[in-house]
């Protein structure tokens, strides 16, 4: 038998599961997380095994999701000293390289930045030739001074041979250790914001670094020898060499692991999910058992970047919402007790009046001592459930993308506080282990590939170019690690470019399968 | 006179977008040349029209080509001043003040950077109240003063001027050069005084965005602020379901459709669009044509959407409102009518539309 663990490092809770090979969900387990993150997914993986008799060496495959490198962007802690190049002169010299970044950042960052003749047009031809005598002279000046270098090339998504020659420039010069990170692996068209996302990139590999090792120990401790990978932000793994390139594509992988964790209990491909958290509830939708993307570009840490993100709708209510009640009128939230509910709740012994005190008002939850809570009027707890529902429901329709009923997945701690129906939802769900659907996302996610270029395709071509742009995508993902057989195409997209001749069409196409056995 | 401050500049963007009604490019850039050009060369002045003196000239300054090379291949500062400096040269006087060509979009930004440069004051004007694709269609151009000659300048220092017999000619042979020349140039032209001005220019429409873009950002009920105090009519609230594009005669045109939510339940709204937003049609039923302003924005922030940037799922409202008088009449109608961008309807004013269906 071979086995699979999955943990997911959240902001409070670590949780850990372990799966079969038929995907059964064997054990799931949640624990505190630590500042040293090791220790908490120490903690909970000792848990697991404690919990089940099995051959500890059958687990094959480790998973982590983590929100720290996110973290580290927000509270700026633990970053890397940045170079930052980049090739296009003298074109795009009207904005500078991290010019739009907030000051907080660049102190911690530094400001070492340097354009350099270089990059291509849209059609691949040269803007000018690359400077190379300028970066043998920028690779002297900033040796010693960054620990990590990001290269830009305007276009590079269309042709990236200056940022390649670049980081060969500078590993001639330099004989230490450096990380590199290329924007044309990063992002898409749109220089500024792929050049943010680049520097955010260099900016955590310290922070990956630590991660990966804090991770790799913890199994270690627990005698555990297992490939390990990591969870990207579309639901889609990486290996620990690649997670060290590109930590930045984990940023967002926590609330896709609940969505994607979510599918997997309930046997959902399209659905609605509401994940019910203690302070708030987060909703999201699933469409072919990914997460839909949002469409805004992303702000990270005060920095603009063209990532896609799961599209979550997060309304102010969770099982320690605080309820308020005047006279026969009532508040639901949005403040909230949050970790504080075992104390401050009623049912508990607590003076405060929360959403969970409700729930068992009402008769859906047994929890605490419900003689507490016997003296709230009757009409009144059923108007603020009622209410509490009509929230759900109105957050659940705002991300409806069509007037028909669908399936609504509940998980998270406070799913259990609602029963009933669920107005728009063709069926309500509530799948076992909703507590630790992150865990379990994280131990059933896929391998990935993708392409994304810009191709002049000729009108009687385009079924061929198409094609065999998704045959690329599928190879880089069973280069990956993916199973050939089930690998297919999960996202695909095509913009023409307006005013230019040609057809020419920014094509974007992902590949992902499950893991080869 | 204003002095435009960093946040005017931030404001003016944002509603440059919505009156860029889907297209005219990705403000964004453009604010943070403007913001970087003033932080540079110092602050901007903002004039009315009347501010110019009798015999200043205005001249406008605009990027041309493709919005996706714009965003990738941004401009630098040699290339507006090219564009300045050899436009002034062939025309032995000086270009005392500028103005956009169109405020939606990125262009809206390009004359502060110019500006900023050059310490010349801008215009609180530009010549659409909006964006449209082609170069011919500025209201200038409507009144007979055509685009020639018209200067062009590359990031490289290349640059070329061109003399045509009338505006059409300039788009067509413009455009051809602009491909050659990697997709996206700076593109300077007319040379304008008061009487030219405040005849021809759509007037105020700088401060205009500034109050859009001020109420996007700072007010939680936008919508019902633009309703109410700047004569816009919200037509659908709704989740798009189909975005439908396909390139044609060097254009982006497409469909997106729309299905109610809220009030507008069990309806459908189609936006038509090439580049820009021009036709709206809820149930099948014309709300709305080019040349009035058809804006898709976010149902939650209220920040404008770009027709590149719309994706299914995504919830919006569209809020409709008045072209200037001058895109009303006969030859504005022709020039950006709905026939001219090969759509078979009749051109009926918005407010006309709503009240009859009422």
């Amino acid at each position: 038998m071979a086995y699979k663990l999955g943990i997911d490092v959240g902001g409070t809770n670590t949780d850990g599961a372990i799966l079969d090979e038929q995907m059964n969900v064997i054990s799931s387990f949640k624990s505190p997380t630590t500042d040293d993150i090791e220790s908490g997914i120490k903690n909970v993986i000792e848990m697991l095994l404690d919990d089940i008799d099995f051959d500890k060496s059958e687990i094959t495959h480790a998973m982590l999701g983590t929100t720290q490198c996110t973290n580290a962007i927000v509270t700026r802690k633990g970053l890397n000293s940045v170079g930052v190049i980049r090739t296009g002169a003298p074109a795009g010299t009207a904005v500078e390289p991290l010019y739009s970044m907030p000051d907080d950042l660049l102190s911690v960052i530094g400001e070492n930045t340097f354009q350099v003749r270089g990059g291509h047009e849209f059609n691949g031809e040269l803007i000018a030739e690359l400077d190379e005598e300028k970066i043998r002279e920028i690779a002297k000046e900033l040796k010693g001074k960054v620990s990590s270098i990001a290269i830009t090339s305007i276009f590079s998504p269309v042709n990236n041979e200056h940022e390649i020659r670049t980081k060969e420039i500078i590993e001639e010069i330099w004989d230490e250790e450096v990380a590199f990170s290329l924007s044309s692996e990063i992002g898409s068209i749109g220089l500024l914001e792929r050049e943010n996302a680049t520097v955010l990139n260099a900016s955590i590999i310290d922070v990956a670094r630590k991660t990966i090792i804090g991770f790799e120990k913890a199994l270690e401790q627990n005698g555990i020898n297992a490939n390990v990978y990591f969870c990207q932000n579309d639901g889609t793994l990486m290996s620990k060499e690649y997670t060290l390139k590109y930590p930045i594509l984990t940023v967002a992988c926590g609330p896709t692991n609940s969505l994607r964790g979510a599918s997997f209990l309930s046997d959902f491909n399209n659905a609605i999910i509401v994940d019910i958290g203690g302070t708030t509830t987060d909703i999201g939708v699933l469409n072919n058992g990914f997460p839909r993307e949002s469409s805004l570009s992303v702000e990270l840490g005060g920095v603009q970047t063209n990532f896609r993100m799961p599209d979550i709708y997060s309304l102010g209510l969770g099982g320690g919402t605080i309820v308020q009640i005047k006279n026969n009128d009532f508040q639901i939230g949005p403040d909230s007790v949050g970790y504080r509910l075992p104390a401050e709740a009623k049912i508990f012994g607590g003076d405060v009046l929360t959403v969970t005190d409700i729930a068992v008002a009402k008769g859906v939850l047994d929890l605490g001592d419900r003689t507490l809570v016997e003296d709230l009027n009757t009409r009144l707890v059923d108007e603020i459930y009622e209410e509490i529902l009509k929230m759900i429901e109105r957050s659940i329709e705002r991300m409806k993308t069509s007037a028909a009923d669908v399936p609504v997945i509940l998980v998270g701690g406070g799913s259990a506080l609602i029963q009933g129906d669920i107005e728009g939802a063709s069926e309500v769900v509530n799948p076992g282990n909703g507590g630790v659907a992150n865990a379990i996302g994280s131990a059933i996610s896929d391998i990935s590939g993708e392409v994304e270029k810009i191709y002049n395709i000729d009108p009687g071509e385009r079924e061929n170019t198409l094609a065999e742009i998704k045959k690329i995508a599928i190879n880089e993902a069973v280069e990956a690690g993916a199973d050939k057989d089930k690998t297919e195409i999960i996202s695909f997209e095509d913009v023409p470019l307006a005013y230019l001749p040609g057809n020419a069409t920014r094509i974007k196409v992902k590949a992902a399968g499950p893991l080869r056995k | 006179m204003k002095t435009i401050t960093q946040n005017d500049i931030e404001d003016i963007a944002l509603g440059a977008a919505l009156l860029g009604t889907g297209g005219g490019g990705d403000p964004f850039i453009g604010k943070l040349m403007a913001l970087s050009a003033i932080e540079k060369y110092g602050d901007v002045k903002l004039i009315n029209i009347d501010e110019l003196k009798d015999k200043q000239k205005a001249a406008t300054f605009c990027m041309v080509g493709a919005p996706t090379v714009g965003v990738e291949k941004l401009p630098n500062f040699e290339s507006l001043e090219k564009a300045y400096e050899e436009y002034q040269k062939y025309y032995g006087s000086n270009i005392e003040a500028i103005l956009p060509a169109e405020i939606g979009g990125v262009n809206s930004m390009i004359p502060f950077v110019l500006a900023a440069m050059k310490g010349i004051p801008i215009i609180d004007a530009d010549g659409m109240g909006r964006a449209f694709p082609e170069m011919q269609m500025d209201t200038f151009s409507i009144a007979g003063i055509p685009n020639t000659p018209s200067v062009f300048a590359d990031e490289k220092g290349n640059s070329f001027i061109i003399k045509t017999k009338d505006s059409e000619a300039t788009e067509k042979i413009s455009r051809a050069l602009v491909d050659t020349m990697g997709g996206s140039l700076i593109n300077g032209v007319y040379l304008l005084d008061k009487s030219d001005l405040n005849k021809n220019a759509v007037p105020n429409t700088i401060s205009l965005a500034k109050k859009i873009g001020r109420i996007i950002r700072t007010s939680k009920t936008a919508v019902d602020e633009l309703v109410n105090d700047y004569e816009m009519f919200q037509l659908f609230n709704g989740k798009i379901t189909d975005v439908d594009r396909k390139t044609s005669g060097g254009f982006v045109r497409g469909t997106a459709k729309i299905e109610g939510i809220e009030s507008d339940k069990n309806k459908v709204c189609t936006i038509e669009f090439q580049n820009e937003n021009l036709i709206c049609l809820v149930d099948n039923q014309v709300m709305c044509t080019t040349p009035d302003l058809i804006t898709l924005i976010d149902k939650e922030t209220a920040n404008p959407l770009t027709t590149e940037g719309l994706k299914y799922g995504m919830r919006c409202s569209v809020i409709a409102s008045k072209a200037d008088n001058r895109w009303r009449t006969e030859k504005g109608i022709r020039t950006v009518g709905p026939k001219y961008f090969g759509y078979d309807y009749e051109y009926v004013p918005v407010e006309k539309l709503i009240r009859d269906r009422v």
